[in-house]
């Protein structure tokens, strides 16, 4: 275990770090040791704006996915019978089996003007709404990578949640809403939490549905690390964005698990 | 002798650097670089292109024909292959090919050979391209245009007229906000605005003019509709996402058109670019005699219809000789890319100095123009 930890975090992190001091002179890598680039970086009021939007939307994400997964998870940990559990636990991971490029693509289908969606809408007088190269489509792509995962994740903390809690709220006559905010978020708080933090780690990183779905305008910091690349082989800026983004999700990750265990610590 | 190594073995600091840096190299160059195996070393052509030309249809007779094998490595933008050409170990390449803007800055790094012009048919080819300046240094060639093709705009043709597309001005009229697209590369759209704000040619312009083209970007972006790569734009095209985008095409426009997309290319009034791609020799490769015989035969008449109509996307040629085979052989490919000799065709639009070709920025960095193209897709 640390042996691939140092192999495949810690000295690719190392190396990151380095490069980041590096410059570019005819479009060529070269060993330096100079801020430039991270001065370059935090300086620029672009990378000021997509640093908050990339955060945002990752946040956004992470909201929205929790609140549709919930009643979903619920639903499979508490109300449906186990061989019902099974398939659709089963066809939750089946998404996985398709690349997300292709899955997010082939939302353009049902999206665009000439879409599915508005074919429809239009066949009720409504219409057409544009639903591409937005907000509304960037999200639509972020739920198709992490919708499936935050449910399971969700529903693992809820299946195993004591059920005597929940008979004994019961039994003391808590209604039942009530008793879902009281007894069972509490006792699955730690799974919700996690799941969350999946959703935002995988959202704040994904380049597909902001550069696709989303039409690449504004962008995320995923689409500025390729443009930094892309265009001036700027590879050290490229590794500023990169280094940035790793620091902001180990702080969002130990936050999360702060907030999911840290307050298990209560007085006898 | 140079020392790597100190007393006890261990391997020097500079060595080091430089071990690293070829490190990063091929990591910038995404580990995907051609491979070579003993059994092939010796056939096997490795060519740096933009996607296409490496494809079996185009160059499928000459593996044939030859026995050689070409394996493509492709690229996507310009500044793009100048890095994987100098990151990537000495012989990677044997062949490139590269934009005309580029060959003065591959020359001058010393990255690409001298050729000998009596080994390719300058002579067949229109007197215009014969001596390409971007082509020539000090009187000696550097590399042989292969395919050209305009870039002005292309639109929908069920919901803009040709009269409306005439003048890049349609980009800021009301009846296509929201509906401009544009190829996520900064030089062909800031070049097309750059023709629209007068300035000939149009990459060279001063400080304050710049600033000027600045704004004139910035202004469009209540208008569009997205910013993509190719597919992205391909598929922006065709779900009528876009009904007008700069600095594109008839190659683009003919591959739709191909598939019924209602799309149309053209230069208006202000002008379009010229974009060439052209073949050279890397200094570093090894095989420079069989990169010779693959530019004869990509210059070839053969090559150059194989070229012009490749599944990646249709071009214009340089080669007359191309021309007749392709009017011999493809009439109607020979029609669609107005390559007919009997009736109006591509070179008019060239003679009648609306093209101007395609370079890069002269009097400020690249990476000016970068960032202002960034800040521009973060409004």
């Amino acid at each position: 275990m640390p042996v691939w930890q140092i192999l495949f975090f810690v000295a690719a992190m190392a190396f990151l770090v380095v490069m980041s001091f590096w410059s570019v002179k005819s479009f060529r890598l070269t060993p330096d040791f100079t801020f430039a680039n991270w001065i370059k970086m935090y300086g620029a009021g672009y990378f000021q704006d997509t640093y908050l939007r990339t955060v945002l939307y990752a946040s956004l994400a992470a909201a929205v996915s929790s609140a549709i997964a919930f009643p979903c998870a619920f639903g499979l940990a508490f109300r449906v019978s186990p061989n019902v559990r099974r398939l659709i636990v089963f066809m939750l991971m089946t998404p996985y089996f398709t690349s997300y490029l292709v899955r997010s693509y082939s939302w353009k289908i049902v999206l665009t003007e000439n879409g599915v969606l508005n074919t429809l809408f239009g066949w009720i007088g409504l219409g057409p709404f544009d639903m591409t190269s937005n907000l509304f489509a960037t999200m639509v792509g972020y739920l198709t990578l992490i919708l499936p995962i935050v449910i399971l994740l969700q529903y693992f903390s809820l299946v195993n949640v004591d059920r005597n809690l929940i008979e004994a709220a019961h039994n003391l006559r808590c209604g039942r809403l009530r008793t879902v905010f009281v007894i069972i978020v509490p006792a699955a708080k730690i799974g919700i939490i996690l799941a969350a933090t999946f959703a935002f780690i995988l959202s704040f990183g994904d380049f597909v549905s902001p550069s696709f779905l989303g039409g690449s305008k504004p962008p995320t910091l995923s689409i500025l690390m390729v443009d930094s690349v892309k265009s001036g082989s700027q590879w050290p800026r490229a590794a500023v964005v990169a280094l940035t983004m790793v620091f902001t999700l180990l702080v969002v990750a130990f936050a999360a698990l702060t907030l999911a265990y840290g307050s298990g610590k209560r007085g006898r | 002798m140079q020392k790597t190594r100190d007393k006890r073995g261990r391997i020097s600091r500079r060595r080091f650097i430089e071990g690293t840096t070829a490190l990063a190299g091929v990591a910038a160059a995404g580990l995907t670089l051609p491979r070579k195996s003993n059994a092939q070393s010796q056939e096997t052509i490795n060519l740096l292109s933009w996607p296409g030309h490496g494809a079996q249809d185009v160059i499928g007779p000459f593996e044939e024909a030859t026995g050689y094998k070409v394996q493509a490595k492709e690229y996507t933008g310009g500044e793009e292959m100048i890095a994987l050409l100098q990151s990537s170990p000495p012989g990677t390449f044997d062949v490139v090919l590269s934009d005309a803007e580029y060959i003065h800055q591959l020359q001058q790094a010393g990255l690409i050979d001298e050729l000998d012009p009596g080994d390719y048919p300058l002579d067949d080819y229109w007197p215009e391209f014969q001596k390409f300046p971007s082509h020539w240094v000090d009187d000696k060639l550097y590399s042989v245009m292969v395919d050209y093709g305009f870039l002005g705009m292309v639109y929908n043709t069920e919901k803009l007229t040709r009269e409306e597309v005439d003048s890049y001005a349609v980009m800021w009229e009301s009846k296509v906000e929201g509906r401009v697209g544009m190829y996520d590369w900064y030089l062909p759209n800031m070049m097309c605005l750059s023709l629209y704000q007068g300035n000939r040619p149009p990459h060279d312009i001063d400080d304050k003019t710049f600033e000027d083209l600045k704004k004139m970007l910035f202004s469009l972006s209540g208008q569009m509709s997205g910013i993509g790569v190719w597919s992205s734009v391909f598929s922006q095209l065709t779900n009528e996402e876009s009904w007008v985008m700069p600095g594109v095409g008839a190659w683009a426009a003919l591959l739709l058109e191909n598939d019924g997309v209602p799309i149309k290319a053209v230069v208006p009034k202000e002008g379009g670019l010229q974009w060439t791609e052209s073949l050279s020799i890397p200094s570093s490769s090894q095989k420079k005699d069989l990169a010779v015989k693959l530019i004869q035969y990509l210059t070839s008449p053969e090559g150059q219809v194989r070229e012009a109509t490749k599944s990646a996307y249709w071009a214009s040629i340089p080669n007359k000789e191309g021309w007749k085979l392709l009017n011999e052989t493809m009439p109607e490919a020979a029609e669609r890319l107005e390559h007919r000799f009997d009736k109006r065709n591509v070179m008019d639009e060239f003679k009648e100095g609306k093209i101007h070709i395609r370079n890069i920025p002269a009097q400020q960095d690249i990476e000016d123009w970068n960032e202002a193209w960034t800040e521009f897709k973060n409004m």
